[in-house]
């Protein structure tokens, strides 16, 4: 099916870019803070990164199946979410910090 | 009523009476646990009547009903069905005639016993096994029975388990019968290997086909067998020791039905057998043997059920020794005359037994006649029968066996009756000892002495009166009989005649050959018996007390020959010492090292690894990370640098 030429004036190759960029900075969040939350933050970067991808790979093939995924994918992240912020809490009452840092008890 | 349904039904019923009395015996009472276990069987008795009479007013067609068709491999089929003529149907009406009559008879002998409902229920299974046995059109059918029939002896052999003794007996009789098993797969896979079926129909009709080296081999895996299950040399000491089960068991199935199971089996592969006649040989010599070693044994024998053993065991060498000279007809009229007086003797034993207040040994009997009336008749009508003295049924089965054996070879002609020489000492002796002379027994035993209850001597008068009038299905023409069994069971041979016309052509003997043949056989057991009155009633011997000095020749005869010791020595020591090495070195020295060697090597290992484990979520996700990276790196490696 033919794309129509609006979406054409920004090439596929820059939202690839784009996406990559995202998903780079969230490993490197996951990696490098401490700070559970944003780890947190970073992760729900690395999937809207993937989400992004979904629907631009979508509207340049005029399929909407990537986009039918993309609202999957919102709604397993707002779960998960909910179910981190929710550990996030528990941690933070017991410990006093929401440094991951500090879990490292289960080991050897 | 549908014959097929009616065929169907046969077996189905006991394995009914089976699935309700094996499932419920813990709720069901004892009456009603009795009355369903002896209604099935009894149902099946008159389907088997009613398919007798089908059958004869259908020109005795034999009729195959097919259940299902049970495996299927390739080309290679093997169905689920069921054989009924001439052979199956004397057999299903002697297993389920004699049958119904044990199971009433344990109604009364086992009311005392708390495993009643579990008792009704093997029994009933092992009907039904033994009817599949019989029925079945194949060889794998047969198997499927005979292994059935095998599992119910060893169930209830060792019935009492809390005795080590009677649990070792069973473990005995179901480890010899494996043995004898494993001849008989063998002979079912040379078979299938040969003929590429296993149905009867089919392997008979092709039987000539094949040389005469290969069908000797089927015949004689076949015939080891038979010699487990019907007890010949060298397997036969199970049967003895099987007599720790209760006593209907040892008349239903270590007398009547299972141990002749061998005969059956040689008989239905009559063709085979016919065409392969040093198998028959060995067959006739075994039977000899086996009939002369094991009446020689009965003579000392003291346990009232021990001297039945050996002696259903010495009357199985003669129905062997008649298939030995293809004489297939009047072995089985000796089947069935047998299974009539041999289940008497039995549960007349059994009489004895539950009078006695558990008493076995013949030497604290004596003198039971006045007591219990109707167990002495019967019981000497039951013994007559066995010694052949006319007119009674064992007297015609017999002679008819010896009169074959005797144009076959005298001389194994002469043993026979030397046999039958013994037989009827044995039996007088132990008749004598248990009903004449004076009461040996303790004041307890006196006091308690009673006649069973009615369900006990209703089945023995039945009996006795089969074992009186049985041999005339089989009237001799030179009495100016029909010789009905023989004449009904000529069409079950058409395939031998066919195959092998002059196997089935002997001397027919002169009438005055045959009177004198049977007046020698009818002298001698008279002979024999008038010794052992002379010894145990005139003269009041007994034998001797456990423990007082005998002859030795007498001793070793006492002692089966020894030949429980030699087979301990012989077979077990050896097997329980390479046992014994096994599990002290092999099993120490190279089973366990192995296993925990590869134990240890694991837990090295993983102590040189383990300290990846670090803890630290960061570590874990970067791992992670390399780890995808890498993976992109492999599949993407021609893409990215091309």
């Amino acid at each position: 099916m033919e794309v129509p030429d609006v979406i054409k004036t920004i090439p596929l190759n820059w939202y690839i870019f784009f996406a990559t960029f995202l998903f780079c900075i969230g490993v490197v969040g996951v990696l490098i803070r401490r700070n559970a939350l944003i780890v947190l933050m970073c992760v729900e970067l690395m999937l809207n990164a993937v989400n992004l991808l979904f629907t631009s790979f979508s509207a340049y093939r005029s399929d909407p199946q990537g986009q039918i995924f993309v609202f999957f994918i919102m709604v397993v992240a707002a779960a998960e979410v909910s179910v981190g912020l929710a550990i996030i809490v528990m941690l933070y009452r017991n410990l006093k910090s929401v440094d991951v840092g500090i879990l490292n008890k289960l080991k050897w | 009523m549908n014959i097929s349904t009616s065929v169907l039904l046969i077996p189905l019923l006991p394995l009914l009476g089976f699935i309700i009395n094996g499932l419920g015996f813990r709720k069901i009472s004892k009456g009603l646990a009795s009355i369903v276990g002896t209604a099935t069987v009894l149902g099946s008795f008159l389907l088997s009547i009613y398919t007798f009479n089908y059958f004869l007013s259908n020109n005795s067609q034999p009729i195959t009903v097919t259940a299902f068709n049970w495996l299927a491999v390739g080309d290679f089929h093997i169905s689920f069905s069921f054989l009924i003529d001439q052979l199956s149907l004397l057999m299903l009406l002697v297993v389920t005639g004699v049958g119904t009559l044990i199971h009433l008879y344990s109604s009364g002998y086992m009311h005392h016993d708390e495993g009643f409902g579990k008792f009704f229920a093997f029994l009933n299974l092992f009907i039904f096994s033994m009817l599949l046995l019989v029925m079945g059109s194949n060889y794998v059918i047969m198997f499927f029975g005979w292994e059935g029939v095998g599992l119910c002896s060893y169930l209830l052999i060792g019935f009492w388990n809390k005795n080590k003794s009677y649990g070792n007996a069973a473990r005995k009789a179901f480890v010899m019968n494996r043995i004898g098993d494993l001849g008989f797969l063998l002979g079912i896979f040379l078979i299938i290997a040969h003929f590429g079926s296993v149905e009867y129909s089919e392997i008979f009709g092709r039987a000539a086909s094949v040389d005469t080296a290969t069908l000797t081999m089927i015949t004689a895996f076949l015939f080891v067998g038979a010699m487990g299950k019907s007890a010949q040399i060298p397997l036969y000491t199970w049967l003895p020791d099987a007599m720790a089960g209760p006593t209907p068991v040892s008349a239903l199935i270590h007398a009547a039905t299972m141990v002749t199971a061998g005969i059956y089996m040689v008989i239905r592969s009559n063709v085979l057998y016919t065409l392969a006649p040093a198998t028959l040989e060995w067959v006739g010599i075994i039977g000899l043997a086996t009939a002369l070693l094991a009446a020689s044994i009965g003579i000392f024998q003291n346990d009232i059920k021990k001297v039945l053993a050996y002696s259903t065991v010495s009357q199985l060498g003669y129905m062997f020794m008649g298939l030995g000279v293809m004489a297939y007809s009047a072995s089985m009229f000796h089947v069935i005359t047998h299974a009539f007086f041999k289940a008497l003797l039995f549960l007349g034993a059994g009489s004895v037994i539950h009078a006695m207040s558990d008493e076995q040994d013949i030497r604290h009997m004596g003198g039971l006649s006045k007591s219990l009336r109707i167990t002495w008749i019967t019981f000497l009508l039951g013994t007559i029968a066995i010694t052949a003295v006319l007119p009674l049924s064992g007297f015609f089965s017999k002679d008819e066996i010896l009169m074959n054996v005797y144009m076959h070879s005298p001389l194994m002609w002469g043993l026979g009756v030397l046999g039958a020489a013994m037989t009827s000492f044995y039996m007088f002796r132990m008749f004598f000892l248990t009903f004449h002379g004076t009461f040996r027994g303790t004041d307890y035993q006196r006091e308690h002495l009673h006649e069973s209850p009615i369900s006990m001597t209703l089945p023995l008068m039945i009996l006795a009166v089969l074992s009186v009038i049985g041999g005339f299905i089989n009237f001799p023409e030179i009495f100016g009989g029909q010789a009905w069994l023989a004449n009904f069971m000529e069409p079950l041979f058409a395939n031998a005649k066919q195959a092998s016309p002059e196997a089935f052509h002997h001397a027919h003997l002169s009438h005055s050959e045959e009177f004198m043949l049977m007046g020698v056989s009818v002298g001698v057991a008279i002979l024999s018996l008038i010794i052992a009155y002379v010894m145990y009633v005139s003269r009041n011997t007994v034998p001797a007390e456990e423990g007082t000095p005998i002859p030795a020749v007498q001793k070793v005869v006492y002692n089966k020959y020894y030949v429980d010791e030699i087979y301990d020595m012989l077979f077990i020591k050896p097997i329980s010492a390479l046992s014994y090495f096994f599990y002290q070195v092999f099993e120490f020295f190279v089973i366990d090292l192995l296993v925990n060697g590869i134990g240890k090597l694991v837990k090295q290992l993983s102590n040189l690894t383990r300290r990846f484990q670090t803890g630290t979520t960061g570590f874990y996700v970067f791992a992670m990370v390399i780890g995808i990276v890498v993976i992109l790196l492999v599949n993407f490696w021609g893409f990215l640098f091309r």
